[in-house]
Parts: structure tokens; sequence; C-alpha cells
């Protein structure tokens, strides 16, 4: 707990000191490096209290009505801790370098302010165990990243964007307050170990909207279908290590929200467990078909990560549907499937980010249409982001894979085993992993190729060049961190397994908290690591062997085979949307992509006469959110009418509200 | 220990003669004498001893592709059981690895592919891609079936536990499995009516336009991997519909060569009586495989 408190102290102080050094190289130099600090020292913390016997926990009281400052880091709380800080170090490395070109022209003191603010108000929300403080804890995280969006607050859609996500913040929370007004008064207490302990007969009329209620409030952070429209909005927007950070960590939070909220809620119905298992699918089905579609790089990035919360909600609605029916080896997988999913996810996509930044930062915009070829001008960020695209689509022995496979045993062993009603459901997150993992591969073959494979499709793209070391440094270590997280899988299971228990014994007393499992997840992994590995190996084996077979023979090179063609220029490249085009094509009805497309015409059509352009819409935001809030806007014209600015009609509304209350209230006595 | 050596051994030795087996085949149709069964053994022999074009577009990523498609293939192999010989690697929860090894073969053979910028490629990459995206979960329910059926999640286990007894009590179980296994072997393996793999105009072909620009020992790595894969499906194909009826040596071993055989003379014979389906009509099929493995699945029952 010291250390923990240390960390947070570091990092309020850094957040002050940059708000006092102004708007230049001083506020750059001081934010990044206590921040940096800061988080290391949490990173400490964090791993000490996943592996202490007893939760460290911290009570102070709080003037405010029903809170107090309760603080206690369990496995669970430890577990999201990590990523939180491992990004917040990484992040503030990155953005140094990416911010040094900003010095002066922006205000860089409050940048760093902000950014202090918001690894530290998700530092608190994780630990926090009273629902006053929880709520003030997540209002910090949640407005400091609106402050952070707007660093380019010049551009229209940047401005859009910060609007967007405030609103979805802000609805989130209301969600929230419910969902924490009526448990707190069940429980009858503020405090989160009371709310765990409300009987389950009182609990009972009351769990079907308490778990939609923290559904919507936690699901809107972590952008699961259909609450997940801010979220492409909000990612390009941002400067990349903010999209880093909110993407690797802030909307884990919503994660984090739902797992412990479904503590209070225990025993849980079978249905839950389908509910979750459905939403995943669809969110990680969808998130990648629209992410298909689209064209910019960190936009796509935005949709992928909607896709990983999508497997982390598909293996939770495995967990509970397994626990709720009776299978506590197969929810055990599961629920350790999905907290291994969300560090993996953590790792891979700030590093991914991060690669993406490093293009926006070299080229000035992510179009992958107008990129190409980048790998020859930065190969350490195309290598670094083919590599983490690999891992990030679950192949071995990327660190995602062996998350996704404890889901996926989790999926299988509930299939064998659960009656055929329940068992098609498991069939069905399994074969719907599956297609995501497969989706996966095409999105980020497609992202990696389009935008570092080839030849340059424009000039911006041919001058692109590597990051500064500072911004590689950072890259480095969340790329050496996920590699350690794939060679360590067994390890660091055994750092996941009580945080799984947490949440199976929060299901159902009635289950036996140790599940006897047929298939050993320690084994499993073990058996997994040194397979995948081997491959690995068996492949640098054969690339040496193909290296001395060819050192004796002549290697030349040559212009890339096309056909016979005579003039093959970089335009002529398959595009982005042309290698998605199968795809957007099967599912045109779902995704809704519009096409304008004026063909050629004559036998020598002139230059420029055709055209063709394709987008595709969130049809989410588009055909639900828009009309919605245009209608809400329509409604709320209408009060305009009672606003005439005429102070004599001010006086007669307080006059009218006077007498109707004095009614009432006489009406009531009497 | 004799057996698990074997399983892996006889296919690295015998693969590239299934691939013979199926030209014979075809050429018998056409009623032609066709080439000789070793011919792909001369063929990758004669690129082994090549040098190098390389484009200048690429990089490392292109000469990467095809070895760690190789890689993953033989790790992928190391799962398979062969007739009566167990898998050289099992453990329960294999089937996923299995899945998803020769889904990073296809990860790199796709990005060395993009990385050579041509158009055609791209275009072989692109429906690589998305073909194997709808196979994969096709393969997955077929797999599901058999392991509800088996009580196995190890890929041998779950077909070793199959036996001629199972088929008098779960045959339209084990029947709609092997056809659903057999039509994503033939998409897996880019064979008619999925892809053609013989033809010579490059916008009609998946997985032969994106090795266009290997060639030397990099086509005979490809070449080497993709008979592998095939006797990869065709093993466990065939281990369904011929199960091993004596776990001995040298008999368990001949039965699964005469399997996997019969499994490439059967695709021969499909190659030859129709013809590849418009690329359309592809995710059809697939989804019908899916629905031959989810109607096996019910059947298996509780």
């Amino acid at each position: 707990m010291p250390l923990y408190l240390t960390a947070l102290f570091v990092l309020s102080a850094t957040a002050l000191a940059a708000l006092a050094s102004g708007r230049g190289r001083a506020a750059n130099l001081v934010g990044p490096l206590g921040c940096f600090l800061g988080c290391l020292l949490g990173i400490f913390a964090a791993a000490s209290a996943l592996f202490s016997p007893t939760p460290p926990a911290l009570r102070l009281p709080w003037s405010v009505p029903y809170g107090a400052v309760s603080l206690t880091i369990d496995p669970l709380s430890a577990l999201f801790l990590l990523p939180v800080f491992i990004l917040g170090a990484a992040a503030a490395l990155y953005g140094r370098g990416y911010l040094s070109d900003l010095a002066g022209k922006r205000c860089l003191g409050a940048h760093w302010f902000f950014f202090c603010l918001m690894v530290l108000g998700m530092a608190l929300t994780v630990c926090a165990t009273n629902a006053v403080f929880f709520l003030v804890s997540w209002e910090i995280m949640s407005l400091a990243p609106f402050f952070l969006i707007c660093l380019h607050h010049e551009e229209d859609r940047v401005r859009t964007a910060a609007r967007t996500y405030l609103f979805a913040a802000h609805l989130g929370t209301a969600f929230l307050m419910a969902f924490f007004l009526i448990l707190g008064h069940l429980a009858g207490s503020m405090e989160f170990s009371a709310m765990a302990r409300v009987a389950p007969d009182v609990l009972r009329p009351f769990a079907p909207a308490l778990f939609f209620l923290a559904l919507a409030g936690f699901g809107v952070k972590a952008g699961i279908v259909p609450l997940h429209v801010w979220l492409p909005e909000a990612h390009p927007a941002a400067p990349s290590h903010v999209s880093a950070f909110m993407s690797g960590a802030l909307i884990k939070a919503g994660v984090y929200g739902v797992l412990r909220s479904l503590t209070f809620l225990g025993p849980l119905a079978p249905w839950m467990g389908q509910t979750l298992l459905a939403i995943g699918i669809l969110t990680g089905v969808l998130g990648l078909l629209a992410g298909l579609g689209q064209g910019e790089l960190k936009r796509f990035l935005a949709f992928s990560s909607i896709e990983n919360m999508g497997i982390v909600f598909l293996g939770l609605g495995l967990g509970v549907l397994a626990a709720a029916t009776g299978h506590p080896g197969p929810a055990l997988f599961a629920f350790a499937g999905l907290l291994f999913h969300v560090i993996n996810h953590a790792l891979l996509k700030g590093l991914l980010f991060f690669g993406a930044g490093s293009v926006l930062h070299a080229v000035g915009h992510g179009f992958m249409e107008r990129l190409g070829g980048l790998s020859k001008r930065m190969p350490f960020t195309a290598t670094a982001c083919v590599l983490a695209g690999a891992a990030i689509s679950g192949l071995p022995p990327g660190n995602a894979f062996f998350g996704e496979l404890l889901i996926y045993v989790g999926g299988g062993m509930a299939a064998m085993d659960m009656p055929l009603t329940d068992a098609v459901w498991a069939w069905t997150g399994v074969a719907g992993l599956a297609f995501i993992g497969g989706l996966s591969v095409i999105g980020f073959t497609r992202a990696c190729g389009m935008v570092f494979s080839g030849e340059p499709r424009t000039d911006d793209a041919a001058k692109a060049h590597d990051p500064d070391p500072l911004m590689r440094a950072a890259m480095w270590s969340l790329g050496l961190l996920a590699l350690g997280a794939a060679l360590a899988a067994p390890f660091l299971l055994t750092a996941m397994l009580p945080a799984a228990r947490l949440l199976l014994a929060g299901q159902s007393t009635a289950l036996p908290v140790l599940p006897s499992a047929t298939v050993n997840p320690e084994a499993l992994l073990t058996a997994a690591v040194g397979v995948a590995f081997g491959a690995a190996a068996l492949a640098l084996i054969l690339a040496f062997a193909r290296s001395r077979l060819l050192a004796r023979r002549s290697v030349r090179s040559h212009g890339t085979w096309d056909c016979g063609y005579i003039k093959p220029a970089p335009r002529m490249q398959y595009t982005a949307s042309s290698y998605a085009e199968p795809m957007t094509v099967l599912f045109r009805r779902l995704l809704g992509e519009k096409r304008r497309f004026t063909p050629p015409e004559g036998l020598f059509p002139a230059t420029g006469a055709s055209r063709f352009a394709s987008k595709t819409p969130d049809r989410v935001k588009d055909g639900f959110f828009v009309p919605l809030f245009s209608a809400v806007l329509t409604a709320c014209d209408a009060l305009k009418r009672f606003q005439q600015g005429n102070l004599n009609l001010y006086i007669l509304y307080l006059l009218a509200t006077l007498v109707i209350l004095l009614a009432i209230a006489l009406g009531f006595a009497s | 220990m004799t057996a698990r050596v074997l399983a892996v051994l006889l296919p690295l030795l015998l693969a590239p003669l299934a691939f013979g087996v199926i030209h014979r085949v075809k050429a018998r149709f056409a009623g032609r004498q066709g080439k000789p069964l070793t011919q792909i053994y001369r063929d990758i022999r004669k690129c082994l001893g090549k040098g190098a074009t390389i484009s200048r577009t690429t990089t490392w990523l292109f000469q990467a592709g095809p070895t760690i498609n190789l890689a993953a293939t033989l790790a992928a192999l190391s799962f398979v059981p062969l007739g009566g010989l167990p898998a050289a690697v099992s453990f329960p929860g294999d089937i996923f690895v299995f899945v998803y090894l020769l889904a990073m073969g296809r990860f790199f053979t796709i990005m060395a592919a993009l990385d050579t910028g041509s158009s055609f490629e791209g275009m072989g990459a692109s429906r690589e891609a998305v073909y194997s995206c709808l196979a994969e979960p096709m393969l997955f329910l077929a797999l599901m079936a058999l392991a509800r059926h088996s009580g196995d999640l190890s890929l041998s286990g779950m077909l070793s536990a199959v036996s001629a007894g199972s088929w008098l009590t779960g045959a339209p179980v084990l029947a709609l499995v092997t056809v659903a296994l057999f039509l994503i072997l033939l998409a897996e393996n880019c064979r008619v009516p999925f892809d053609d793999p013989t033809t010579h105009l490059e916008l009609t072909m998946i997985h032969e336009v994106m090795v266009l620009d290997h060639g030397g020992p990099d086509m005979a790595i490809i070449e080497y991997a993709q008979t592998l894969k095939l006797w990869i499906f065709a093993a466990v194909t065939t281990s369904l519909l011929l199960p091993a009826a004596s776990g001995a040596l040298v008999w368990g071993a001949l039965w699964g060569l005469a399997g996997v055989f019969a499994a490439a003379a059967a695709v021969g014979v499909t190659e030859s009586v129709m013809a590849r389906l418009r690329l359309t009509r592809v995710p059809p099929l697939l989804a019908a495989a899916g629905a031959f493995a989810a109607l096996a699945l019910i059947l298996v029952g509780g």
C-alpha cells in the first residue's frame, strides 16, 4: 500500500508541477518524467499486491455524505492496475517525443496535467471500494481525456470527437449512479463489502435491472456494440500516446466495472451469461466488419479495440453461463482467459497505436489508400506493427493467443459437458471466436500490408522515417513485455487465477471454489508455449538453413513480376478497400456501405472522368443515436417557449411554482 | 515412441507422393498417361538447387513468409495421428493450437504476397484471407462435434476414439463431419471447386497467385509445405472414414497411408468431375460445410 500511495503522490505532484511549468519545453520534461517515475512505482505496487496473501487496504474518513476514502488492492484490482501503470509509463515516454514539436505552440503543461490526472483517476477507480469515492474517481478518469482529445482543437473533427466522447462518458455515468443508488439502498451502505453481502432474496427482484444498468454504464466505457459510437471518433482524434492509453487501459475500466458489479449480483442466472455472450460475439464481429470499411489507420485500430472488448465479453459470457449452470471448470478457464486477454490487448494495442502514431508523425496522415511502402523507410515501426498485428490476431506464439486459448478450451469443455440447450451457446461462442480471429487476420494483414508493404502510393508516403529514440524505447518496452507475457504465460496464469477465482466465488456460493477441472490450465499453457515457440524456433532454423543455401548462389534483385505489363505504377497496387472487398460485399446489407461510381465512358475515356468512392458509415450511430439525440433536441426546443427573457414572466413562474408546491404540501398534510 | 516418430517421419517423406496421386488420377480421367508419381520430388529438388530473384519492392517479410509457413505447418503436423499411429504431440485442447498454427502460416504467406506490391498477389491474398476466415469457424464446429462425440479435446484422442463400432451407433454424426471436413480440406488446400491450382490465368487463382513472385528455394519450400498441408487434412478426414482396426505399428501405418492416398485420389476425382465455382458461390458452399458440422453437433446430442 505505501508504494501505491507514493505512486499516486508522485502522479499528483507531477500534475501540479506540469501545470506550473508553463506551455513549453519545461512542461514537456517535468510531465513525462514524473509520470514515468510514478507509473514505474505503481507497476511494482501492483505486482507486489498481486502476490500478497492479504489484499492491502486503506480506509480514511471523508466529509462527503456516505463517502469514505476506501481503497483495497485485491487480485482483480491489482490485475487492472498493471495495464494502467504500464501504459502510463510507456505513453509518457512516447508522448514526450510525440509532443516535442508542439512545445510552446500548445499548452503542454495543461496537457500533462490532465494526462497525470487520467492515470491517477483510473488507478483510484480500480481500487476504490466505496461507491461515492468510486464515482468521483470515475469522473476524474472520464473527464480528463476530454481535454487530452482536444489537443488539436482547431480541427473540426477533433472538436466533434471530443464532444461525442464527453456525452458518452456522462450518459454512462448516469446509469452508474442509478446502479449504485439502488444497490446502496439495498445494502444500506455505499461500501462495496456491504453491497457484496446483500441477501440473494432481497437482491433477486432487482437483479435484472441492476445487471442492465451496470452493462449500460460500464459498457459505454468498454465500447460494446451498440454503445461503441464514441470510440472510433475519439481514438483517431486524440494524440497517439493518449489513444494508446485510452485503448490499452481506459476502456478496460469498463471491463473492470462489469466484472466488479457481477461480484455484487451473484448468484447469476444463465440468461445473464447468454446476454453477455451474445453481446461479445456481436461486438467482436461487427467491430471488425465495420473496421474493414475504414480507410484511416487509427480508426481501424479503434474498431479493433471494440473487437477485442468483444472477445473479453465473449469469455465473460461463457464463464458466467458455465458458472451459472454448475460447470466451474470451464468457467475458471474462461475467466482466466478474459483477464489474460485484457493484459495482452493492453500491451499490443498500446504498441500498435504507438506504431500508427509514428506513421502519423512522419507522414502527417494515416489514410491507407495514400500510404504504402513504409517498411523500407521506417523498418523498425513496420516490423513492430506487423509482429504486433500478428500477435493481436491471436496467432501463436503471440501473447494474445494464450489468453484466447484459455477461452477456447473453456468453451470446448463447456460444449462437451453441458446439456444440449446450453452447449449450443458454448458452440456459438467457439465458432464466433474463430470467426473473429479470421476477421482479425484480414484486418491486420490489410492494415499492415497497405501501409508498410509495396510501393509508396503518394509522395508524402515516400518521405517517412522512423521515430526518435525515446518513442522507439516506448515501443521496445511494450514489445518486450508482450514477448515476455507470451513466454511466461503459465507463470502469468498463476497470477491470474486468484482474480478468476474471485469472480467464480462471486457467482454462486453453492459452487466449489476449486474446480475439478479435467484439463489443468497450467499444463495446457506450458504445452502450448512449448509448441508455439518450438514452431518459432523451427522457423529461425529453417531461415538460417535457407540463407546458408542461398549464400553460395546468385541472388538477383528485380522488379515485381507484373505479368508482362509494360508500365506499372504504384497507384495500380491493390488498395485497402479492394483488399477488404470480398468481405464487405458479403456483409453489405449489414454494413450499409455506400458507393458512388461514375463509370468510364466511350472507347477512350477522358482522364478524371470516371470516379469511385465508397464509405462505410456507422449504422448504429446514424440509425439510432443521431435520430435519438435530434429528437431530444427537438423536444428541448419546445421548452424554449417558456424562456422568453421577460422578467415579469419569470416571476410569474416562481409564483406559480410556489402555489403548486404549497398545494401539494397541504394536500399531503391533510 | 517409434510410432510417434513414424507419424511425423512418414508424412515428411511421403507427402509429395500424395500430390503425385492427385495428378495421376486427374490424368487418367483425362485419358492421359500422366507425369511420374514422383515428379513433385524432382520439381522440389530442382527449385532447391536454384538461386533466387527477389523483387526490389520487398523486405524481410517476403523472404520469411514461406519459411514461417513451413515451420507452422510442421508444428501443426506434429498433432496429427496417422491411422493407428498416435500423434507426436498431444494434449487436451491441442485442436485450438493446431488450427491457429495453420492460421499463423497463412498470415505470413499473405504478408509475403502483399510485400511485393503486385495487384495480382494482393487479389490472391485478399481471397485467401476471406475464404479461410469463413472456413475456420466451420472447421471448429466440425472438431467440436468430434470432441462431444468422443469426450476428448485433443486431436489424437478424438480421432482414435472413432472405431468401426462407432459407425454402427453414430453413423449420421460421423458421416456429416466427414463431409464437412472434406469440404474444408478442399477449401484450405485451394483445390477445385474452391480454387484451381493448375489454371494459367492469374485472375482466377487464389493460392498460386499469392506465390507468383517466389522462386528457387522459396518455391520449393512453398510446394513442400503445400503437400504437408494436404497430408494433414487428408489424414484427419480419412481417420474418421477408415478408423484403424489395429494399433500394431506396421498395420497402423499402412492403414493410415492407404487412407491418405485414398483421400488424395478422392481429391483427384473431385477435380476431374467438376469445375471451379464462381467466386461468389464459394461462401455458400463453406456455409454448407458449416451447416453439416452444426447438424452433426446437434445429432451428437446430450
